[in-house]
């Protein structure tokens, strides 16, 4: 890319400094994953596979079993994405081809306030707000109508997974929104001009548009999203009833990774304890790591060459 | 430049003065420095402050991370003192390098908070009962082992919704305790612990996480620090102590707590007060410590350190009011006065 022949001694020194930034951000990372597999080693020698098939957690007995978290950090995350993403790319439709101006910066203005709030505030107010208008208006009802459902069985408290998945879904529907606002906002005017100027509606005009150039850079945003909601802490620990145990019914509550790593760490006193609460963080950042390897190469499938746009 | 100069003198000028005028200060303030329970933070926070302006010269520095930090750092010797919300175990006490005092210098009570829409605050539980409200056998507000101790409240058969804390706390550890204590079931099924594998509930993040959900779910019950059940007006639970009254949780029935056990408290202030005689005492509560060697490696941080513990068992004991922490009772502090003379370097006392 860059030409080399008016290349003296201040570039090349410019590009040695970067490189050496570009190895440190590696070289954290190595030192982080070697780190966390250290001191999560009396654990694993332990516990070995067992560790993460195990639905048992007892601080006491110090018998842990990390299934449970990993469970809940799947289903609220997933059933965030679920909520979030029909949210945020719908609104992002709206706001770049039909809003009228003046309504155009006001909603995109409040989406990204959304984004700059606290995720302790996000908790606070689903403790006080969400959790007791989902409960009233949304678990009771379906409750008594579809209680027989494995989904929605079992007593309604309030703090749930489903309060947990609600919450986060607001949490990350600024991000789906504005990634793919920027996305939807790089077909170029001609194509959507040509679509109608065929006798194609506004719709089809969307759907080619978004089928032909969007779906990766949409996919991308809903990635960034999902890896929010994998690591998200304190807004979650707050609404998700912190129960370690795999339940199916979306209105019991739930446990996620990050939130027992949250609450536990401080006080952990033993060292098996420690160990294992370290190892929960290992499979977390592991499977970070899972999830986003998946999703390249789900991307470079779906199109090829275009992982690098949507990976922005 | 010029302008900016005349300050930086005149300050220059005035540390020049304080240094050379103070010999305390002539070798730079000591700082002592600390780590542990979050739990007594407020009250420890005053106490430095207060004792850093009637001893210049000395500073403090506390981390208020947790027990098991506090606990993790004094055994790793990074701190001059740890501080603690429960003892620490005889398997942690094997790895230290020396023998080490605990200094109780607060008495904090747990109260169990409820939310009931027409029963006021007071409602009697009787150790049974709550045990077996906690392991999820009593599930419903009008549960005969309930309402019979509460003929005038209007118990509606409501289900129980149990709120516990999710984060590791010296509270949990107290209420565990005394629920182990009073019910065997509890103690060989659950056991006691800063963290346990709670039977049935949903779990609250801190005293605000807890007092927060309980407010919001009709029907719940849970558990929090006195001092915040308090501050927040929660409805408390009036709970039966050993000798048969029903006891409301307040700082003179946790104090009274401690004058019951000050008869038989053992020389290491290991113990715990839970379930303690005396007829008004409330029998949730525990001491909280502070965690300092024996042998105090610096000859001036162990003489201030020794002076400041002896200062807080007395003038320090006057602020625990206030902020809504049981002061410790007259016998006991007799009692750790002695166990400060212990303090030494290199085997001379230091007070």
């Amino acid at each position: 890319m860059m030409s080399r022949t008016g290349e003296n001694r201040k570039d090349l020194l410019f590009e040695k400094t970067t490189a050496f930034f570009a190895l440190c951000v590696l070289g954290l990372t190595l030192l982080l994953f070697a780190l966390l597999i250290r001191e999560s080693l009396p654990a694993i020698r332990k516990f070995g596979v067992s560790f993460v098939t195990n639905s048992t957690w007892d601080p006491v007995l110090e018998e842990f079993g990390a299934l449970p978290f990993l469970y809940g950090t799947l289903v609220s995350s997933f059933l965030a994405i679920l909520i979030a993403v029909p949210l945020g790319v719908g609104s992002a439709i709206f706001i770049n081809e039909f809003a009228p101006g003046w309504l155009k910066t006001p909603i995109s203005f409040l989406a990204e306030l959304l984004a700059a709030i606290p995720s302790v505030i996000y908790g606070l107010w689903g403790i006080f707000v969400l959790v007791p208008i989902l409960r009233d208006y949304f678990m009771k009802p379906v409750s008594r109508a579809l209680g027989w459902i494995p989904l929605f069985q079992g007593p309604v408290y309030g703090p749930s997974m489903l309060a947990a998945g609600v919450l986060l879904a607001i949490m990350i529907v600024p991000f789906i929104l504005s990634v793919s606002r920027e996305v939807l906002a790089t077909v170029p005017q001609v194509q959507k001009e040509a679509v109608l100027s065929l006798g194609g509606t506004r719709w089809e005009m969307i759907r080619i548009v978004i089928g032909q150039h969007c779906i990766p850079g949409i996919f991308g945003a809903t990635i960034l999203g999902l890896g929010r909601a994998l690591g998200e802490t304190m807004a979650v620990t707050m609404v998700i009833g912190n129960r370690p145990d795999v339940l199916l019914s979306l209105f019991q509550p739930g446990y996620s990774m990050a939130a027992v790593i949250a609450n536990e760490f401080t006080e952990a006193t033993g060292d098996l304890y420690l160990s294992a609460l370290v190892e929960i963080g290992l499979v977390l950042f592991l499977l970070t790591i899972v999830v986003n390897f998946a999703a390249k190469r789900i991307l470079k499938r779906m199109v090829p060459g275009s992982s690098k746009r949507a990976a922005r | 430049m010029k302008k900016r100069f005349g300050p930086g003198l005149a300050l220059f000028g005035i540390a020049v003065w304080f240094v050379g005028t103070n010999p305390a200060w002539a070798a730079g303030p000591l700082t002592v420095t600390g780590a542990g329970a979050t739990f007594p933070y407020p009250l420890y926070s005053k106490w430095f402050y207060e004792y850093s302006n009637s001893h210049p010269g000395v500073n403090f520095n506390y981390q208020s991370i947790g027990s098991g930090g506090g606990i993790r750092q004094i055994t790793a010797g990074t701190v001059d003192f740890g501080a603690t919300d429960a003892p620490m175990t005889e398997e942690e006490m094997a790895k230290l390098p020396g023998p080490i005092l605990h200094i109780p210098t607060a008495i904090g009570a747990v109260a169990v908070v409820y939310n009931l829409g027409g029963v006021g605050p007071g409602l009697r539980l009787t150790p049974d009962a709550l045990a077996e409200i906690f392991l999820g056998k009593i599930t419903k507000w009008n549960d005969p082992k309930i309402a019979s101790h509460n003929p005038g409240a209007k118990l509606a058969g409501s289900d129980i919704v149990l709120v516990h804390r999710s984060d590791g706390s010296g509270t949990t550890d107290i209420f565990t305790n005394y629920l182990a204590t009073v019910s065997g079931e509890w103690k060989s099924k659950v056991g006691r612990g800063k963290s346990v594998r709670w039977p049935v509930g949903l779990g609250g993040k801190g005293n605000e996480g807890v007092a927060g959900v309980v407010r919001q779910t009709p029907g719940a019950i849970g558990y929090i620090e006195l001092a915040y059940a308090t501050q927040n007006r929660m409805a408390m639970a009036a709970l039966r102590n050993r000798e048969g009254s029903f006891v409301l949780p307040s700082l003179e029935s946790t104090s009274e707590a401690a004058a019951g056990a000050a008869k038989t408290m053992p020389a290491d202030f290991r113990v715990s007060l839970v379930d303690a005689p005396g007829k008004d005492s409330y029998p949730v509560c525990g001491l909280t410590w502070l965690l300092v060697y024996r042998d105090q490696r610096d000859e001036a941080k162990g003489k201030a350190l020794v002076s400041f513990l002896a200062w807080a068992m007395h003038d320090g004991q006057k602020m625990n009011a206030p902020l809504l922490y049981a002061p410790i009772p007259g016998p006991v502090v007799e009692k750790v006065d002695n166990t400060l003379k212990q303090i030494q370097y290199k085997g001379k006392s230091l007070s």
